[in-house]
């Protein structure tokens, strides 16, 4: 059966029950007047979609009852009760409309012109011509039905006398016969099977069934006898029944802690030999799994029933705004927790409409843009690591930042000093600002002031997050992100260092074992960790290296989890893997959940609380890390051009008043120590950190360390050395432009640059962590303004040397891969020197690109003697030697050139 | 008993000093065991804990009040409470008994006071011998989403 039809059945067949006993209500009180307009609304809804699904028969029946109904509530007529009688006579023939419906899937043929005839002339005011033929009167109820079934109990019950308590039933009672009977009817999973039940129990067998949970009232079940054997075990509108979603979170809690205590059972019986409990928990086991399955489904529905409203909406949104527009679904059978389903539809009814009001264009307009007339919104959803993607992408006028921007000053949400901080990504995510509404004019469809700052409260509400990327002139693409916070998942429980984390198996592709003992080893090329695995290179990292932060050392091994979480293959390097578990998701406190890499906590069954790893987090992380120069492709390409553009900077005062900066993406971590724990050896500073020595310096001199409170340190790590450069206060972080002005002469600071307005020095962390680890740095200042291409696949080391060679005088450009290169060199930019990689800067080269320009390859002290082709191949730590080299070079060209 | 100009506390000590928090804030007090801890959270969070099927955030006071860390072996005790539906753990040194003190004893904490331990403090109070600094435990689980240290 068309699933509209049956969903039109099941509701019906709900509101009829709730009419019946309301009318019955109604003629006791013909004053009640909500009551009526319970009635009215409900039979109004019936005829409406009788009409909107083309069910003729229905719809004049359901009319012309609406039309004295209508009288009553017009205070036109009073209702007695032959004509409430007839008003049920005319939903007994729409409930055998529908029966007939539901058997044969169309309107069963009939003629029903004299119950209409009948309710026009009531209407007009005329008597019922048959108002005192039968059907007996409504008020009275009618428990023949019962007695003719051949109920033992010859004595008829008064009317809500229940046999089986023996006394009166109290308002809001239901007799436990009714019960039964209810509970008999409702069918289920296999229908043939309840049937042969119903049946079997003659005593149940004339008694109306009802769904769950409205079971009939003695009332009820007198007022429907004309209704045609439905309770004889034909399939009642649907074989589905409501239950109250709190019924459901209350199972599934105890469900969690049944999973809990079963792997509890396991963890003490997998102690013992011989164990007689083993066959019992065997069977517990596969029970409780089973279980948990079944509890699960009964919370998961596909998502595209929270879409089923959107094509009308789409529809209607074309004829009020006069566009074109196409709605494309994808992953409508994605399936999520029913909850979390409830709480997305208003949200996402709200984006699409959104989507039709601001972001797509009128047609003409889209023609002079050159794009298609028709806009379309594609509606996408996915899993992905445990988590739910949906997305929102339309082809329209995406988002100005310009707009959004003079909004937000009008608005007040922020000032235009801020504003001039903020990158236009940023700019655009004010959409999601409380207060704010950009349609210019307030239309039909959408800005009626709540705006996408509800949409966003209500996502995050759940544990979610929304985020959005737009081009203007392109489009805008939403995407939601729902991780399944309450959730029963399968994960892998791991050991890094001596601690145990959960990975959800959904994100496991496979085991490899690495290191000794096994034929697959880490290797190793310019910093980045990768395996061979099948004749292909996947990137690999050390979960203790993302955990702690700090950069890898030694040689790894263990195993590597190959995780595949945003798109990318990922292997993840852990000490060992322990066991397989189910776990409950549990979520995470506030100040924690900011941490990308975890998804949530949960409980073992020893009863210790483990971390559950975020794979798309891990991903995410390490991104930059596990590109390499060869793929490096647009993500890359993008990093690179944010790093010319906007660089978060972190202010801070170290010896004078006037702030200084670094940039935040050089800084590992932020740290606070107590100013006595920082101990003089040898006359340098140190710190215990993290059970090792941390050299430290000032970055305001020598003295400046602080010898009561607190002090500040910001930890740099690089090579896998880690330095703090201690300072005197932290103050802010800004986002801007990197400019440096202008080298400096003095020691340990790069340049100065103009930071909100103020000229502010630039630290050269550099020399400070040489200084830290009592190197003696040397930065050699050349007057030349040379152009340096720096070709660096690496974001740490490209941050690191791109000021670096800014401040030494020359005109870096910075490429974040190949790609960015070939490009440079394909728009003829010619440079004096090329310095990066020299695996890049060779394949360059043999392409043909910059082949006559000197190169110059930093590297790892692997690459000890000069490659062919190159000035030098230096090692990245020497930056005093690199400077001098790329003065050498750089003065060397200059000469050709003169020449 | 007149409940309008008297405060009920739990006195707890952290470092040598006395605090009050107010009983009504308290959940619960128990000893923490098998904390959990977690890689790159803020320093104040000493970790996760399991208290009977609910999943316990530890917020440690010494840190917040810029205390020395608590050594090895030495005595830790929790108050329990509740903020929406997380569950926090403030890590204390010792739990003593419950004080109930007149509110004219209690006074606005000292204007020279460390900043730190203000935005921590609701007052202090003059006891005989000592002081007793009411402590603020929702301000001490309060955290900013700053993105600072990340």
């Amino acid at each position: 059966m068309d699933e509209l039809i049956g969903e039109f059945l099941s509701e019906t067949f709900e509101s009829l029950d709730v009419i019946d006993s309301e009318l019955v209500k109604f003629e006791a009180d013909p004053t009640d007047r909500a009551t009526l307009d319970n009635i009215f609304r409900l039979l109004h809804t019936i005829k409406g979609t009788c009409g909107f699904l083309g069910l003729e028969r229905l719809e004049a029946v359901a009319h012309a009852g609406e039309t004295l109904l209508g009288k009553f509530r017009d205070g036109d007529l009073v209702a007695d009760s032959s004509a409430v009688t007839l008003v049920l006579q005319s939903l007994d023939r729409i409930k055998e409309i529908l029966t007939g419906i539901e058997q044969t899937g169309t309107e069963p043929a009939g003629e029903d012109s004299d119950l209409i005839k009948r309710l026009e002339i009531l209407s007009e005011g005329g008597a019922d011509p048959e108002a005192a033929a039968p059907p007996p009167p409504a008020p009275e109820p009618e428990p023949e039905p019962v007695l003719e079934a051949g109920a033992p109990d010859a004595v008829e019950p008064a009317e809500g006398f229940d046999v089986d308590l023996g006394r009166e039933l109290r308002p809001g009672e239901v007799s436990l016969a009714d019960l039964e009977a209810a509970f008999m009817n409702t069918p289920g999973p296999d229908e043939d099977e309840t049937s042969d039940a119903v049946l079997a129990d003659d005593e149940l067998d004339d008694v109306e069934a009802a769904p769950v949970p409205a079971a009939p009232t003695a009332a009820e079940t007198a007022a429907t006898p004309a209704t045609p054997a439905t309770s004889g075990g034909a399939p009642r509108a649907s074989a589905t029944i409501r239950v109250n979603v709190d019924v459901l979170e209350n199972l599934m809690t105890t469900v969690s802690e049944l999973v809990l205590a079963r792997n509890q059972m396991h963890q003490i019986v997998r102690g013992v030999e011989d164990s007689a409990l083993k066959t019992p928990l065997q069977r517990l086991s596969s029970v409780t799994a089973e279980l948990q399955d079944g509890v699960m489904k009964t919370r998961m529905q596909p998502v595209g029933d929270a879409w089923k409203k959107l094509p009308r909406i789409v529809r209607d949104a074309q004829q009020d705004l006069g566009k074109k527009i196409k709605l494309v679904q994808e992953g409508e059978d994605t399936e999520l927790d029913r909850q979390v389903l409830e709480l997305i539809k208003d949200p996402l009814t709200h984006m699409i409409r959104n989507s039709c009001d601001h972001g797509l264009e009128a047609p003409e307009k889209r023609a002079a843009a050159g794009k298609s007339e028709t806009g379309t919104i594609k509606l996408a959803a996915y899993h992905e690591g445990g988590a739910i993607i949906i997305k929102i992408i339309d082809d329209g006028a995406g988002i100005d930042p310009a707009k959004i921007r003079a909004k937000v000053l009008e608005k007040g949400l922020a000032t235009e000093e801020e504003l001039a901080g903020m990158s236009e990504a940023q700019i655009q995510r004010f959409i999601f600002a409380a207060g704010f509404s950009t349609a210019a004019q307030v239309t039909n469809m959408s800005g009626r002031g709540v705006g996408m700052d509800v949409v966003r409260t209500n996502i995050e509400q759940i544990g979610g997050s929304i985020d959005l990327a737009s081009e203007v002139g392109k489009g805008s693409t939403f995407t939601i992100k729902i991780p399944l916070t309450l959730a029963i998942v399968s994960a892998l429980i791991i050991k890094s260092g001596e601690q145990r984390f959960a990975v959800p198996q959904l994100s496991v592709k496979e085991l490899v074992r690495v290191g000794a003992g096994s034929s697959i080893a880490v290797e190793t090329l310019h910093g980045a960790n990768m395996i061979r695995l099948r004749d292909r290179l996947l990137p690999v990292i050390g979960l203790d290296h993302v955990l702690s932060q700090s950069l890898q050392e030694g040689e790894m091994s263990g195993y590597v989890i190959v995780l595949e979480a945003a798109g990318r293959k990922l292997g993840l390097v852990v000490d060992d893997v322990l066991d397989t578990e189910e776990i409950v998701v549990k979520p995470l406190s506030g100040p924690l959940r900011t941490i990308s890499v975890f998804s949530g906590a949960t409980i073992l069954g020893d009863g210790s609380v483990i971390m559950i790893l975020d794979p798309n987090g891990l991903a995410q992380e390490t991104a930059t890390e596990t590109e390499d120069a060869a793929n490096t492709g647009a993500q890359e390409a993008e990093a690179g051009a944010d790093i010319s553009a906007r660089q978060r900077l972190l202010l801070v005062r170290a010896g004078g008043a006037e702030p200084k900066a670094v940039p935040v993406s050089l800084i590992t971590r932020l740290e606070d120590f107590e100013a006595s724990s920082i101990e003089t050896v040898d006359g340098r500073h140190v710190v215990q950190y993290r059970g090792r020595l941390l050299p430290l310096a000032h970055a305001g001199g020598h003295d400046g360390f602080k010898t009561e409170g607190r002090q500040p340190v910001l930890v740099f790590s690089e090579d896998g050395k880690s330095a703090g450069v201690a300072v005197d206060e932290i103050l802010d972080v800004v986002e801007e432009v990197l400019d440096l002005e202008m080298g400096s002469e003095r020691p340990g600071v790069i340049g100065s640059a103009v930071i909100k307005g103020k000229a502010t020095e630039v630290l050269d962390i550099a020399w400070h962590m040489e200084r830290a680890w009592s190197g003696a740095p040397q930065r050699k200042k050349s007057s030349a303004r040379s152009a340096v291409l720096l070709v660096e696949a690496d974001a740490f080391s490209r941050r690191m040397l791109a000021p670096l060679l800014a401040a030494a005088g020359y005109d870096v450009t910075v490429a974040g891969g190949l790609h960015e290169a070939r490009d440079a060199a394909q728009m003829g930019a010619a440079y004096d020197v090329v310095v990066g990689d020299p695996g890049a800067l060779s394949r360059l080269a043999s392409e043909g690109y910059f082949a006559d320009t000197p190169r110059l390859g930093v590297g790892e002290s692997a690459y000890g003697a000069p490659m062919d082709g190159f000035v030098a191949v230096l090692d990245k730590a020497d930056r005093g030697g690199l400077i001098a080299m790329l003065d050498k070079a750089a003065r060397a060209e200059r000469a050709v050139e003169a020449a | 008993m007149n409940t309008e100009d008297r405060f009920e506390y739990v006195t707890v000590k952290i470092g040598d000093q006395l605090f009050g928090v107010e009983v009504c804030e308290i959940r619960e007090v128990f000893s923490p065991q098998d904390v959990t801890r977690v890689p790159r959270a803020p320093g104040e969070i000493a970790g996760l804990l399991n208290l009977r099927g609910r999943i316990v955030t530890a917020v440690d006071a010494r840190f917040k009040l810029g205390l020395p860390p608590r050594g090895e072996g030495e005595p830790v005790m929790a108050l329990g409470l509740e903020d929406g539906s997380e569950l926090f753990g403030v890590l204390v040194d010792e739990v003593g008994e419950v004080m109930r003190l007149k509110s004219d004893t209690l006074e606005a904490s000292p204007a020279h006071l460390d900043p730190k331990w203000r935005a921590l403090l609701k007052g202090v109070h003059r006891l005989d011998n000592q002081l007793l600094a009411v402590l603020d435990v929702r301000a001490l689980i309060a955290w900013r989403t700053a993105g600072l240290a990340a």
